[in-house]
């Protein structure tokens, strides 16, 4: 199924949830959720609009707290302490829907600030790993440029070079392409399909069924905050067992 | 054909066409482009001249500027002359004359490092930050107040006018800039115990005027302390000024901190940075640029409430001025030393504002999301 890469950590699973519930107020967003993520796998998630995908995946490096339940990140168990949440959210890099670049510094400044205040390199090397990473999503020529002087689709793509230069061990795909205008959503496509295929581990919250058929390892379908479905590509489009998802298939895939 | 067409040669960019230049055609498009507007030219600026001549006759045409007496006036527009015969002591108040020449060294240090700070082509803003924040301080407080060095000691008591202006507003503005930004931050903490202080420190300071803060800390402090224990009335004032300002401070930090879009602490905690990092280097460059514009009304309205401290008995640049309204000499000279105050308080003050213009200008990054 996958193609986990078996490295010095063995097999444990990158990300392992279990029994996890959240609540907004009295809101249960999200129900007894079950999941592992191996090393090097590649899932998306779908769902329609309020299911819980993103709180799912905003759970992972503590951007929600959730209040039952436990998730190991990379070996490492959530805690609150706030060392344990950091060292996690070191390992695990998250790209969002609306880039979230900071707007009063410049691409290449963004992608330093964290590799010189968390990881404590030095600028030159600090400078040196960005512009790698910037040349990686093909956009290094706008490296001293500021977010606001860039497309929708360049920015997500500094936005993803930003979170690889902390080098994770896990990248969090938060809807990258639902705030991009149709013919920027492809450049930033290409650049995670790219990615994908360099075996980085992955969760994606996505529309892009396409995507989804090209790189995922598995699919995840969520509705009222719980996993309905959970299968290979191939069988989630083509067999899919429960109502809902076929629901769910024939408005998307619909027209 | 109709409804179909196709272009097979793009349109070049092209030059927008040329602006009118010079003045008469600026004056013909601007003030005089139709009849309604042409008459509402004329009358604005006819009511202009008319409310604005006599003043102008009476400051500047009619005034009397040369001389070193009482005699010097004619009496026909303003007597300037009462400014400068007493220049000296609106500039120094009662600060010995023999030490006068410290507080002209603490001003122009204070202009270069202004300038140094302020002029973005002077290089080394590090050393010029460092040296306002620890050398400064350090050689105005030794300096004004002597007692080192073989410095004569000059109380508190006899500073005053222009330069004891300054003290309280630097002062005040440097100190409340930074507790207006922690009170900011506290009131928007997670900690239940540390918003509580703060907003309970921020509505007490802002409820109570400055001037009950001021009597409260010259009239009723020493009766809390023992006797012993004597503290400086500029020193009361200043603590005073401070944390009231600096309640002010923290609601406009804070409408600055509010308007900053929670993805942008939450990009910074994706890539692990912990809170004082996310705060320095993400959160708070942005809010403070935002509320630029209120920071420095704080700072404005903080420099002209300076003022205020005549009532404990300081004798600040107004007071200094007043207290010349009653010297038997110059009786009847009321209105040239309150233009004089208004004037230097207005440049102060209007530089401020202009600076912070520009600075807003100069911290534009394009657009911005």
């Amino acid at each position: 199924m996958s193609q986990a890469t078996a490295t010095s950590h063995g097999d444990t699973p990158m990300i392992e949830m279990t029994g996890l519930n959240k609540w907004y107020g009295d809101f249960h967003v999200l129900r007894d959720i079950d999941l592992t993520v191996k090393r090097g796998e590649r899932i998306v998630v779908c769902g329609p609009s309020g299911s819980g995908k993103s709180t799912l995946i905003r759970c992972i490096n503590h951007l929600e707290t959730h209040q039952q339940g436990e998730i190991v990140v990379n070996g490492v168990p959530m805690t609150q302490d706030v060392k344990r949440i950091e060292q996690i959210r070191r390992n695990v890099g998250m790209v969002f829907q609306h880039f979230n670049l900071f707007p009063h510094l410049s691409v290449l400044e963004n992608c330093c600030l964290s590799q010189t205040w968390v990881q404590k390199k030095p600028r030159a090397d600090a400078e040196k790993t960005a512009m790698e990473y910037l040349e990686r999503v093909q956009i290094a020529d706008q490296a001293y440029k500021y977010p606001g002087q860039l497309s929708g689709g360049q920015q997500q793509r500094v936005a993803i070079a930003r979170a690889l230069c902390m080098r994770p061990e896990v990248m969090l795909f938060d809807e990258p392409t639902s705030a991009l205008d149709p013919e920027m959503i492809k450049e930033v496509l290409d650049v995670m399909v790219e990615l994908a295929r360099e075996g980085m581990t992955m969760l994606c919250v996505t529309h892009e069924m396409g995507f989804a058929k090209t790189v995922a390892d598995r699919v995840i379908f969520m509705d009222q905050g719980q996993i309905i479905e959970e299968a290979p590509p191939e069988t989630f489009f083509n067999n899919p067992r429960s109502e809902r998802t076929k629901l769910f298939l024939s408005q998307i895939l619909g027209h | 054909m109709a409804g179909e067409s196709m272009r097979d040669v793009m349109i070049e960019a092209r030059r927008p066409p040329n602006a009118h230049r010079g003045v008469v055609k600026w004056l013909q498009r601007n003030l005089f482009n139709g009849p309604i507007n042409s008459v509402v030219s004329v009358i604005t600026i006819g009511v202009l001249l008319w409310a604005l001549w006599p003043f102008v006759q009476w400051a500047l045409i009619q005034a009397d500027w040369l001389g070193d007496s009482r005699q010097a006036c004619s009496g026909e527009g303003a007597c300037w002359v009462f400014i400068s015969a007493r220049f000296e002591s609106i500039i120094y108040g009662f600060y010995p004359e023999a030490a006068r020449w410290r507080v002209d060294i603490v001003f122009a240090l204070m202009a270069g490092l202004l300038a140094w700070l302020a002029i973005p082509r002077i290089p080394g803003k590090r050393w010029a930050a460092i040296i306002a924040v620890i050398g400064f301080p350090i050689a105005a407080y030794v300096l004004l107040l002597g007692g080192h060095f073989g410095l004569m000691h000059v109380s508190t008591r006899n500073w005053g006018g222009l330069m004891l202006t300054l003290t309280v507003a630097t002062i005040g503005i440097v100190g409340s800039l930074p507790i207006g930004i922690i009170l900011a931050l506290g009131r928007r903490s997670n900690m239940p115990l540390v918003r509580a202080v703060s907003v309970v420190f921020i509505e007490f300071w802002r409820g109570v005027p400055l001037i009950t803060v001021l009597f409260m800390a010259s009239v009723m402090l020493p009766l809390f302390v023992p006797t012993e224990v004597e503290f400086d009335k500029l020193l009361r004032a200043l603590v005073g000024i401070m944390l009231f300002w600096s309640a002010y401070m923290a609601e406009v930090i804070r409408g600055g901190l509010q308007a900053i879009p929670s993805g942008q602490d939450e990009a910074g905690k994706a890539l692990g940075l912990g809170y004082w990092h996310r705060m320095g280097l993400i959160v708070l460059p942005q809010a403070l640029k935002l509320v630029i514009p209120g920071i420095v009304n704080t700072f404005i309205a903080l420099f002209k409430d300076t003022s205020l401290v005549l009532i404990i008995g300081l004798f600040d640049l107004l007071a200094i001025i007043r207290a010349g309204l009653t010297d038997s000499d110059w009786l009847g000279f009321a209105t040239e030393g309150y233009v004089f105050a208004a004037l230097v308080f207005w440049v102060f003050c209007f530089s401020m504002s202009r600076y912070s213009q520009y600075i807003e200008k100069r911290l534009q990054t394009g657009h911005t999301n």
